[in-house]
């Protein structure tokens, strides 16, 4: 059988849904387009040309059904949408949309498959093809895995030209002038005569056509958005205090509720509500999925009963100490517990014999933790249940209300929310769920779900634990052999089991970020362990590359040392994929790598590529009296075409901050069963006086557009270890690396 | 309790610990100032009060009487920006936003008292506003700007 033939039977990982391989379909069902969800309730006189676009008499809605939770996406969509659509920020109204299978993810699918993701050969890309029509016919609609941009940037502008083209075919009807004279502008289209016609006035002729399905899309070298800087749309309600999030909707007659859910994971045995019940605007308490709701006429109120009522917990399902985490990772480095070889090319096993270079390296839990805790408002009438939050799912989002309050999931309306951070947390459900589960019993009256921040920590699916081990050969003053094992619990199988879904395959996050390096060494092995489930974990922004990426490009520097060779030329010697060795050549210039430093001073370099997009940073700190500073990052990476180079800037530095922030001072651990981190006095990351001076460069080599969200996240912690060594000779291995050595 | 926010009288009957936080947020509906912490670690609640910047959810009700409490909404407006706001979307800053309310009202305090700060002065005083989108680096930026507008006008 051909290798595709063998992958198709197997089970795909795309960030965090699973589908069974062999799904049979014919090809009209994939070729057919999914219904138009706006032409529902489609108002007479309105005009949609697709499911992007909606114009009426009086104005022009753009849905940009990704969910926003800082990266911007908002505006880009809409920014797509108008590139070709001819109208400016300012001249129309943004809208999430409706859940629907129209807006499918066609980049999951793309990331879907078991290759690499820059590996533009035949069996990928048809691998990619296959993939692709198995997510649309499940009309998966979500926003992760790096994936807004690359899904949106050909889809968007199409419907754009394609309303654009309506438009003009309607302005035609109406004058009697040949499309060909037709030209549009500022939400217009133009007459030869210089007459301008509002697509709004427009919209009721337009609403009678057929939209023209031929559309060709513009020349980059013809764009007026894409590429230059723009400012985002919600950027003036974001420095005013106005922008509303899900935690600021009000709606008539809501009740607030906070809950406490068992912090070990498990059920709640007994509780004593008797002196929470006599407070202050306290309505009730309510019992949710193992844990209490109480229901007041304020959150605070709420909060504060919750401190009141006694709680007797169920034992934790994993080990309840920490120690015990680490144990079950060490005990699956074996051949029963391999859940894969990604690469084993060369001899390995020959390679290594003699003196070998040896080193073990482990990298935390570690929370999301947005800034906006959770929280989500659900309403459940007989006839729907409509829902205030920002989810990353929106259709999964509705099967799992539904499954609570007894209706169809198309019967649940979402109205999704700007969200206040997420680094994946906004991938979860059990906070929507419990929402649901207290309104069930409140039907008719809006109730409004807040977590306390020490809930939100405690219920956290925080990143996966690992522990990696390197053993390589050098000869000759060369690297000879690297052989690596990483093993953690499958974050994966963890998040995927939430919603009822199994995952037989392997998982690909345990390895990322490691074994799909862009070095050519004489011989490399990577194997992966899957270690059992342990504390429930969740996708973090960048998932499996921060854990794995640390530990293989660590290893490298540790092997370059030790070969006595520069750590940056070695690394572009090793490297020969083009667009790879450009980047880090390109940091290499930036950072003057090989410039003279202070004695107590050190730059270290790294390289992980994720999500397709190859990441070069240079660190540079100083070792002080009161700890190690960071002085400097330097990053360059290829994402392909940069659509905003404002934003983009933005995103890399935000990522950076995030990356070097956890590997400062981040872990989640256990004890007696529970977290112990609970607040952010205990989990702090990054703080504006240990903020280097970050400056990004961004190439445009690669074909292929990429998203930027989680790639700049994980050569951030290697680079950073690599230049404490450089400045003091001590090697940390274990994250976060204040564990080992103080920072200022 | 009796105090003013953003120049308009409020009287306000809740319990004397509730934090000003919530009284702004849903006794009166005021909802710039952002709940990230409770205890003081992130400022996303930071408001000024009586001119200097407080975090609201430390503050505790029965304090409020006969104070003037101004929150993000009462600094500047989308139609009338003050110079900290308009740098803010100049340099673009925010990316979720959530932590911003906090950071504009820490960040026009600051320059009340020190027109013209330094990397140092800024990193000293707004080392209590967690942001954990990684803003940071606009964020001085922004604030560098805004000295040079107010210092300007
Ligand atoms: S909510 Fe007040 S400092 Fe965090
Ligand atoms: S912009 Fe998201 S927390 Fe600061």
């Amino acid at each position: 059988m051909s290798r595709i033939g063998k992958i198709a039977r197997r089970t795909f990982l795309f960030g965090s849904v699973a589908v069974a391989g062999g799904v049979a379909f014919g090809v009209y069902a994939v070729r057919k387009p999914h219904d138009n969800p706006l032409k529902a309730k489609l108002a007479a006189g309105a005009a949609t040309f697709n499911p992007w676009v909606l114009i009426d008499s009086t104005k022009i809605t753009l849905i940009t059904p990704h969910a926003d939770k800082g990266q911007g996406v908002v505006s880009s969509q809409a920014a797509l949408i108008a590139e070709e659509l001819d109208v400016e920020f300012g001249q129309f109204e943004t809208s999430f949309g409706q859940p629907s299978p129209a807006y499918w993810n066609t980049a999951m699918a793309e990331e879907a498959v078991p290759f690499r993701a820059t590996d533009n050969g035949f069996a990928a890309e048809t691998m990619r093809d296959v993939m692709g029509g198995v997510m649309k016919l499940l009309g998966f609609q979500g926003t992760g895995g790096s994936t807004t941009i690359p899904d949106s940037f050909e889809k968007l502008r199409r419907a754009g030209a394609i309303a654009r083209e309506t438009l003009k075919l309607a302005a035609s009807q109406e004058t009697g002038v040949p499309v060909e004279q037709l030209t549009t502008a500022n939400g217009t289209v133009l007459l030869p005569d210089g007459t301008a016609l509002p697509y709004t006035a427009l919209a009721a002729t337009a609403a009678t056509l057929d939209p023209v399905g031929d559309v060709t899309l513009r020349a980059p070298d013809t764009w007026r958005m894409i590429g230059k800087p723009m400012q985002r749309l919600d950027i003036v309600a974001k420095s005013t205090g106005t922008q509303t999030y899900g935690v600021d909707v009000d709606l008539p007659g809501m009740v607030h509720a906070t809950v406490c859910t068992n912090p070990r994971r498990s059920a709640l045995n007994s509780f004593d509500a008797s002196a929470a019940l006599k407070m202050r605007g306290i309505t009730d308490v309510v019992e949710v999925t193992n844990g209490l709701a109480v229901l007041a006429d304020n959150t605070w109120r709420a909060m504060q009963a919750m401190q009141a009522i006694e709680f007797d917990w169920a034992a934790a399902p994993y080990p309840p100490e920490q120690d015990g985490h680490w144990t079950a990772l060490e005990a699956s480095f074996t051949e029963e517990a391999r859940d894969n070889t990604w690469v084993d090319n060369g001899d390995v096993e020959t390679a290594l014999t003699g003196d070998l270079i040896e080193a073990e390296y482990r990298s935390p839990y570690v929370a999301h933790a947005p800034l906006e805790p959770l929280n989500a408002i659900v309403l459940v009438e007989d006839a729907h249940v409509t829902v205030w939050t920002g989810h990353q799912f929106p259709r999964q989002l509705q099967v799992e209300v539904a499954k609570i309050t007894g209706h169809d999931a198309d019967q649940v309306v979402l109205h999704n929310q700007y969200i206040g951070g997420s680094f994946g947390h906004r991938l979860e459900f059990e906070h929507v769920k419990q929402a649901a589960e207290i309104a069930n019993r409140r039907r008719g009256t809006p109730v409004k779900l807040t977590y306390s921040r020490e809930e939100d920590f405690l219920q956290d699916f925080p990143r996966h634990i690992s522990i990696g081990r390197g053993r390589g050969k050098i000869e000759n003053g060369q690297i000879t052999a690297i052989d690596l094992q990483m093993a953690a619990p499958s974050v994966i199988a963890s998040q995927t089991g939430r919603i009822g879904l199994s995952v037989p395959g392997p998982d690909s996050q345990i390895a990322a970020g490691a074994w799909n390096n862009p070095y050519t060494l004489p011989a490399f092995r990577m194997r992966a362990y899957r270690a059992p489930e342990l504390a429930p974990t969740s996708s973090w922004r960048s998932v499996g590359a921060p854990g794995a990426g640390f530990v293989f490009d660590t290893f490298l520097d540790e092997m370059i040392h030790a070969a006595g060779a520069d750590p940056m030329a070695e690394r572009i010697r090793l490297m020969d994929n083009q667009i790879a060795r450009a980047v880090i050549e390109t940091v290499a210039e930036m950072s003057d790598w090989g410039a003279p430093l202070a004695p107590n001073q050190g730059k270290g370099v790294a390289f992980v590529e994720s999500f397709g997009v190859p990441v070069a940073e240079v660190v540079q700190v100083t070792a002080t009296d009161q700890g190690i500073r960071i002085d400097n990052v330097w990053a360059a990476l290829d994402a392909g075409t940069v659509v905003d180079p404002i934003n983009y800037e933005n995103l890399v530095q935000g990522g950076i901050v995030f990356g070097l922030g956890h590997a400062l001072n981040c872990e989640i651990t256990y004890a007696d069963g529970r977290a112990e981190q609970e607040n952010y006095h205990a989990h702090e990351a990054m703080r504006i006086h240990q903020c280097p001076v970050i400056e990004v460069k961004a190439l445009e080599n690669q074909s292929k557009i990429r998203g930027l969200g989680e790639p700049p996240v994980p050569p951030a912690a290697p680079a950073l270890g690599n230049a404490i060594f450089a400045a003091t000779g001590q090697r940390i291995r274990e994250m976060p690396l204040n564990r080992h050595i103080d920072f200022v | 309790m009796k105090f003013t926010v953003n120049g308009t009288e409020q009287n306000v009957d809740v319990e004397d610990d509730m934090p000003l936080l919530w009284v702004l947020r849903e006794e009166l509906g005021i909802t710039g100032p952002k709940y990230g912490c409770g205890i003081a670690q992130c400022g996303a609640c930071t408001v000024h009060l009586d001119g200097v910047a407080v975090r609201s959810c430390q503050v505790p009700a029965s304090s409020l009487d006969g104070s003037a409490v101004t929150t993000i909404e009462g600094l500047g407006t989308p139609e009338s920006l003050h110079a900290v706001q308009a740098a803010w979307v100049q340099h673009q800053v925010a990316q979720c936003g959530y932590c911003q309310s906090g950071q504009i009202m820490q960040a026009a305090s600051l320059l009340e008292t020190n027109p013209a700060p330094t990397d140092e002065d800024i990193d000293f005083v707004m080392a209590g506003n967690l942001c954990r989108c990684g803003t940071y680096p606009r964020i001085r930026a922004a604030i560098h700007s805004a000295a040079k507008a107010l210092n300007k006008g």
